[in-house]
Order: structure tokens, then C-alpha cells, then sequence
């Protein structure tokens, strides 16, 4: 396969960033991704240019590192995955994929398409964990759970925090990304005592670095684990019920 | 956002349910402007219904203005660098995404709205207190018939997403919330649209 890539190249958080087109030969269709970068990386480094920066860990979907603005879409054209799990298949041969970061004021591009997305872990950090005596592990069915209560705190917990949602959404807005955290924990009995309290000190993190949700629903269609617009009903519902209570 | 479109929503309905009587004639239409006048008399004081009515609207968009307002703000903050390859939308509609200018021709087609049928500077002869008369002597004029149509296309899809999106920001699940906002938009369209068409064919006159 032989593909155009226009790319987002910036030497430093301060720098003018600019694309630059690169054309790549002997790319074949069952490359991911990081693997056509890869590519262009080797080329680049054995002219003695300087590589492509990007980030990227497991390839297999679940670390959230790879994400990239794909031909105007995060993590590309193909849902429900990730950067690492689109192949070059899903292009034609002779196409222009333009690649640019994921761009948000609280996601500052460090180099290339390399963002600091630390503003989700500050919200993780404000709130998103139980104040439990940890130890030996509690014996199985202690706590019983509704199976339905479960299942949708499983679904909130795929959330693999790559920022797809942010990067996707018109507003830069946070929402989608916190209420999945919020939501494995609230809909369950052990994130009851710190329910009100988790949920105000989360929403307003996010608020302090993100803009806020209008129900575009461009998150939804951009995560890679489909996590579902209704969390974000019930992170309004939480909230409105913390400020009540405060 | 969504408490004072809920407001806004309500009044939009009942404001095309009571035009409705428009197609019974002018004796009917006539009647129900004056009952909107003085209802609960004696009660209470001529025009207390017409009065609490327009003061709760009015705080309604003054809430809803300053929320658009604020919202845009934060969110123009929230992206100061734009993405500089074409955006592709998969999922936010073209409702969604021109919320902002849907909200503003409405705003302006209220204001014309009001001189025109409430003050009547802006109607060619008008009648206090004869609606049916007032409603047919503005729509007689096509370029305010075209307005009043364009003005209720752009409400039209203000509510296709703002009748469905309130539920998600009151965080209230309701899965056919797009059904829901789909058919009130078409509902209040529909029915607003037929008064100047009805005028300009003749049907009411």
C-alpha cells in the first residue's frame, strides 16, 4: 500500500506546529495504526530526521495511550476502538490520512502528537476511589450487588481514559470521561458513603479544565468502549443531588 | 439551561394550542384573548394571569440567554486552538451545533413578533384587542408571511435538539428523548407554519 500522511509535527509545547506530508511506501493492510507510524518512524530515523513523536503502550486496545485525530475523528474512522486497533485495511490504497493531536486546553501538545492528558488523572485523583480498610480480599457475595447494578458499573469501568471523549466533543467538554469514572463507583454499595461528596469534588475538577457537555453526543460515537450518553444523565442526576445536600 | 428551556417549551405549546383558534373564527379567537385578560376577575386584578405569565417568561430567557451566554464561554476556553484539518461529525446534529443561531433568529423574530402583534407598530392596522383582524392584515403582507416561516423553521430546530437534550442535563433518563424532541419540534411547526399559509391561500381571512 502506498499512503499519503499530512502530519501535525511541533517540536515543543511553545513551538508553531505545522503538517507535514510524508508519503509511505510498503505499508501493507494488516499494519495498525502505530505500525504505519512505526514505519515512517525507521525512515526517518535512518535519514537522520528527526521521528514522529506519538505515544503508544499496549496495542491491544486497553491503556488509552494511542489516541490520535484520525482524518478529523478521534481514534479514526472505525467505532468503538482504538488508534492501536485500526488497521490499515480499513483505507484505500493511494489515500490522504491526515493525523493530527487530540487538542483541548487541558490536553497541551508536548511534541508532535504527543498531549499531557494529566487533567484526567487530577479528576481520578479528587474523588475517584473508596475510602475502604484495604487487606486480605473480602470474601466473594459479602456485599450482594443487583446483577443489573453490576453490569452498568462495568460498563462505566471500561472507560480506559484516552481522552477520545474530550477531544471528540465540540466543546472540549469533560463530561463523558468523568461520568463513566463516577458512575462504576456510584452505582455501587460501596461507593455509597462517599457518593455527594465524590461527585461535587470530580464535576469540579473537570470543570476547572474542560468545557462543558451541550448532548452533541460526539463522545459516545468516539469512544472506544461505547460508553453510553446515559451516564451523563446520571452524573447531572448525582450532582444536582450532592449540591442539594451540601 | 434546561429549567428555563423547559419554561420556554411549555409556553411555546400552549401559545400554538390557543392560535389554533384562529381556523374557529374570529368570535372564538377574540374571546380567548380577552379571557387571557380577564381571567380570575374579580377575583383578582384585570390582566394578573397576562402578567405573571410575562414575567415568568421573561426571567425564562433572561436565565436562558445568560446560561447560552456563559456556556459559550467556557467552552470557547475549553478549545482555544482549533483542530486545523476538517472535523468529521458522526454524531452531533445540525441542530446541535447551531443552537446559538437557531436561539438567535428566534430572539429577533419575538422581538418583530411583539411590535407586530402585541403593540402593533409594526402592523399596518392595528386593533387592540381584535387579534383575529390583527393576524390577518400582517400575513396578508408575504415577506412578514416568509419571516414568521423562516422564524419557525429555525424554532423548529432549536427544539429538534433542545426538547431532547434537556432531559440529559436535568439528568432525568428517558431513552425516547429523541422521538419525544422530534415530534414536538414537527408539532409546534406544523401548526405555526399553517396560520400565515392559511392566511396567504385564503382560507382564513
Amino acid at each position: 500500500m502506498k499512503l499519503t500522511l499530512k502530519v501535525w509535527r511541533q517540536t515543543s509545547p511553545e513551538a508553531r506546529g505545522d503538517f507535514v506530508i510524508y508519503t509511505v511506501d510498503g505499508a501493507n493492510e494488516e499494519m495498525s495504526f502505530p505500525e504505519l507510524l512505526d514505519l515512517l518512524n525507521e525512515r526517518l530515523t535512518a535519514e537522520s530526521s528527526d521521528p514522529i513523536a506519538f505515544e503508544s503502550d499496549c496495542r491491544e486496545g486497553i491503556c488509552g495511550a494511542c489516541g490520535l485525530m484520525i482524518n478529523g475523528q478521534a481514534h479514526g474512522p472505525q467505532r468503538g476502538t482504538t488508534t492501536c486497533q485500526l488497521h490499515l485495511r480499513t483505507f484505500n490504497d493511494g489515500d490522504e490520512i491526515v493525523v493530527e493531536p487530540f487538542r483541548s486546553a487541558g490536553f497541551p501538545i508536548v511534541k508532535d502528537l504527543v498531549v499531557d492528558r494529566s487533567p484526567l488523572d487530577r479528576i481520578i485523583q479528587s474523588g475517584g476511589y473508596i475510602t475502604a480498610p484495604t487487606g486480605s480480599a473480602p470474601d466473594a457475595n459479602l456485599i450482594p450487588v443487583p446483577k443489573d447494578d453490576a453490569d452498568r458499573a462495568m460498563d462505566a469501568a471500561a472507560c480506559i481514559g484516552c481522552g477520545a471523549c474530550i477531544a471528540a466533543c465540540p466543546n472540549g467538554a469533560g463530561q463523558l470521561f468523568t461520568a463513566a469514572k463516577l458512575a462504576h463507583l456510584n452505582l455501587l454499595p460501596q461507593g455509597q458513603p462517599e457518593r455527594p461528596k465524590r461527585t461535587l469534588a470530580m464535576v469540579e475538577t473537570m470543570e476547572a479544565y474542560f468545557g462543558s457537555c451541550t448532548n452533541h453526543g460526539e463522545c459516545t460515537a468516539a469512544c472506544p468502549k461505547e460508553i453510553s450518553l446515559d451516564f451523563i444523565a446520571m452524573l447531572n442526576h448525582d450532582y444536582r443531588r450532592a449540591r442539594r445536600s451540601r | 439551561m434546561a429549567v428555563s428551556g423547559i419554561v420556554l417549551l411549555l409556553f411555546v405549546f400552549v401559545h400554538m394550542l390557543g392560535n389554533l383558534k384562529l381556523y374557529l373564527g374570529a368570535g372564538p379567537l377574540d374571546a380567548y384573548s380577552r379571557w387571557l385578560r380577564t381571567a380570575g376577575e374579580p377575583a383578582l386584578p384585570r390582566e394578573t394571569l397576562l402578567w405573571a405569565v410575562r414575567i415568568v417568561l421573561l426571567a425564562a430567557v433572561v436565565v436562558h440567554v445568560q446560561a447560552a451566554y456563559s456556556l459559550t464561554r467556557v467552552n470557547r476556553r475549553a478549545r482555544p486552538e482549533a483542530y486545523r484539518s476538517p472535523r468529521d461529525y458522526v454524531a452531533a446534529s445540525f441542530a446541535s451545533r447551531t443552537m446559538r443561531w437557531t436561539g438567535i433568529i428566534v430572539a429577533l423574530f419575538v422581538v418583530f413578533h411583539l411590535l407586530d402583534l402585541t403593540w402593533g407598530t409594526a402592523n399596518p392596522d392595528f386593533r387592540a384587542g381584535d387579534p383575529y383582524h390583527n393576524v390577518v392584515e400582517s400575513f396578508q403582507r408575504w415577506p412578514v408571511a416568509i419571516a414568521y416561516i423562516v422564524a419557525n423553521l429555525a424554532l423548529a430546530t432549536h427544539l429538534y435538539h433542545g426538547a431532547g437534550s434537556l432531559f440529559q442535563s436535568i439528568g432525568l433518563l428517558f431513552r425516547r428523548r429523541r422521538a419525544f424532541a422530534t415530534a414536538f419540534a414537527a408539532v409546534i411547526a406544523a401548526g405555526n407554519i399553517s396560520f400565515p399559509l392559511a392566511v396567504l391561500t385564503g382560507v382564513v381571512s
